[in-house]
């Protein structure tokens, strides 16, 4: 496996000019902590004076919420939009004179991406947050792994929709509504903005068959102890089963745009 | 062997037009217009290990698309290409290990990160040892004189700055061939004299062969033995550099630059008997005189056009291949 020194190095590379526009990230930062301090006030005032509430009380759910917005920073990147602009820019077509696989280079740049912001923006944020708010880190060691195994299969998951996303680029003319769209789809429907279980019932229904979950509401659960026992492992079985199931539909739109890229010049 | 060998190439574009109106467009659902452009037409060619040949044609000719099947970026519609014994697109990533690619209109280096950055990342990429690295890039480096450009980024460098760099990028597997799109485009003459000796000189150390596209004929005097001269798709020369001189144009141009605006009618005139082609040059009030004929002829013509029009610069010179290329396109190979 000579490849994987290569993806190494889209990593470094990456991490390289995420540490060049490192600025960029202080007002990245300041959002992030605004949208957890307007939540944490939020449901404060929901919860009053309720125990709980759909089986989490408050601690949980400010934990929740910190460590939602904590697992994005490293799952979120924009490779959606950089595809996007490439095929637009006809780079795409001239990657292919290169001895690798383009969305193996794309999803290590987003993983390089991912990581420089886990280790200068959500764990120096987290200490922040930890000292602003009343947030319960657990004790248990296996509930860590089980996060970080947890986490890494919500970058997996919402890398596939944005290669997906970014590759629509080859069929549509215009593919900023659907990047945009699909960004809306994922922080509602992924758990970021509201825990799955208190969405209506039917609501939930349809999220069961969707794979928005596996972003960030697994991962959060199990960092929160909401999820105990076998709960976290059905909860990885469904990442693992969505990444598994992306891989079809990217593997096919593949095939159809170099198709249309070796044909048509793009 | 051939290291090129490319028999009835073909690419044809289709290329969709809408109809106009509500009614146009509810057609367009169900059947779209189209048409088809052939960019390449049914050329053949064939080049061997340490050539190094100049690919030229007007803007539109077909140039890049046929770089572009060559390298495997294209599928052609019809045609059979074997690359260093390979199908570019049978086996891509063997394929495009052996092969370099510079186009000098898209960078091909990673526009935020420094050149070396690039270059180490492209060396992991075509598993380049550390020693063959050392060896073949410390040379590259120095020839180019990249240096002390290598710890900046892409987009800090200025076009000719940046064009060194990609150059030095297609070489770090040192493949045996090399493809080069309007490489010297937009440069100043420096740097195109430091690019042709650069490539000379790897040409003649490791036998690399190149094909160039370019529209300085000055890259392909100094570069070229053969060119290949390509229009609306179809090749219409494929030889030597100095056989096309010698067979398109003879005679000898007269450049008369003159004090004041001449017509054309009036220059005609004075042509007399002779075989004159005239044609307004690039400079204010300048004109050039084609004409076939022995010393005789061209002196006489300019007695009596010196006569007629007070000139302030006069030049007689062989025609130049820029010329004769211009002619080409011009008239078609059908003159001369
Ligand atoms: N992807 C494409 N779709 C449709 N037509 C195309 C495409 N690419 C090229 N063409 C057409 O094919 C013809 C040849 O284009 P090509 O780029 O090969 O020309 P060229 O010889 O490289 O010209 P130049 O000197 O301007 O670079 C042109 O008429 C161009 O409009
Ligand atoms: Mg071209």
């Amino acid at each position: 496996m000579g490849n994987s020194a290569v993806y190494l190095e889209m990593i470094r590379i990456r991490f390289l000019m995420m540490l060049a526009y490192r600025t960029n990230y202080y007002s990245g930062i300041l959002i992030y902590s605004i949208n957890i301090g307007a939540y944490y006030f939020l449901w404060q005032a929901i919860y009053g004076a309720q125990e709980s509430i759909q089986g989490m009380d408050a601690a949980q759910m400010t934990t929740y919420v910190a460590v939602a917005w904590m697992a994005r920073a490293f799952y979120f990147n924009n490779i959606d939009r950089e595809i996007a602009q490439e095929i637009q820019e006809g780079k795409v077509a001239v990657e292919m004179i290169r001895p690798y696989h383009y969305l193996g280079v794309k999803t290590m740049q987003g993983l390089g991406e991912g990581l420089f912001r886990l280790l200068f923006f959500s764990l120096p944020g987290m200490v922040v947050i930890w000292l602003a708010f009343p947030i319960t880190f657990s004790d248990n060691f296996a509930v860590w792994g089980f996060f970080f195994i947890s986490i890494l299969f919500s970058f997996i998951v919402n890398t596939q929709i944005n290669l997906l996303t970014g590759m629509a680029t080859f069929f549509l003319l215009y593919n900023t509504g659907l990047i945009r769209g699909k960004r809306v789809v994922i922080d509602l429907f992924s758990g970021l903005l509201l825990p799955i279980s208190f969405y209506p019932l039917w609501a939930q229904e349809i999220m069961q068959f969707l794979p928005f979950q596996a972003i960030s509401y697994i991962p959060s659960m199990i960092f929160t102890e909401a999820f105990t026992g076998t709960e976290i492992y059905q909860a990885l079985g469904i990442q693992l089963f969505w990444a598994a199931v992306l891989i079809i539909p990217i593997q096919l739109m593949w095939v159809l745009a170099k198709r249309q890229l070796i044909v048509q010049g793009g | 062997m051939n290291v090129v060998e490319v028999e009835g190439l073909r690419k044809e574009f289709k290329s969709y037009s809408s109809r106009s109106g509500l009614a146009g467009a509810f057609r367009d659902l169900f059947t779209r217009n189209y048409q088809v452009l052939r960019a390449v037409n049914d050329i053949s060619l064939h080049i061997k290990k340490g050539e190094m040949v100049g690919y030229i044609g007007e803007n539109g000719a077909g140039k890049s698309t046929t770089i572009k099947m060559l390298t495997g970026i294209l599928t052609p519609t019809a045609g059979r290409i074997l690359v260093n014994g390979m199908n570019p697109h049978k086996e891509r990533e063997k394929f495009v290990r052996t092969i370099g690619v510079v186009f000098g209109q898209r960078s091909q280096l990673w526009w935020d990160i420094a050149v070396q950055e690039s270059f180490r990342l492209l060396k992991k990429v075509y598993k380049v040892s550390d020693d063959a690295y050392e060896a073949h890039m410390g040379e590259v480096i120095a020839t180019l004189d990249i240096g002390p450009l290598l710890d900046k980024p892409v987009r800090k460098l200025s076009l000719g700055q940046r064009m060194r760099c990609e150059l030095a990028a297609a070489l770090i597997h040192n493949p045996p061939l090399l493809f080069l799109d309007e490489p010297t485009i937009g440069l100043d003459v420096l740097v195109k004299m430091k690019i042709r000796e650069f490539l000379k000189e790897i040409n003649r150390k490791y036998q690399t062969t190149i094909l160039l596209t370019t529209h300085d004929l000055a890259d392909i005097e100094a570069l070229c033995e053969r060119v290949v001269l390509l229009d609306e798709g179809k090749i219409i020369y494929d030889g030597r550099l100095d056989q096309l001189q010698k067979n398109w144009v003879e005679g000898k141009q007269i450049h008369f630059e003159f004090h004041h605006p001449v017509e054309r009618h009036a220059l005609i005139e004075l042509s007399g008997g002779a075989d004159v082609k005239w044609r307004q040059g690039e400079r204010c009030n300048e004109w050039i005189a084609g004409i076939e004929g022995d010393e005789e002829a061209v002196s006489q013509l300019m007695s009596r056009v010196i006569q007629q029009h007070p000139i302030s610069d006069v030049k007689v010179n062989q025609a130049s291949t820029e010329e004769i290329i211009r002619n080409i396109y011009e008239e078609g190979l059908t003159h001369g």
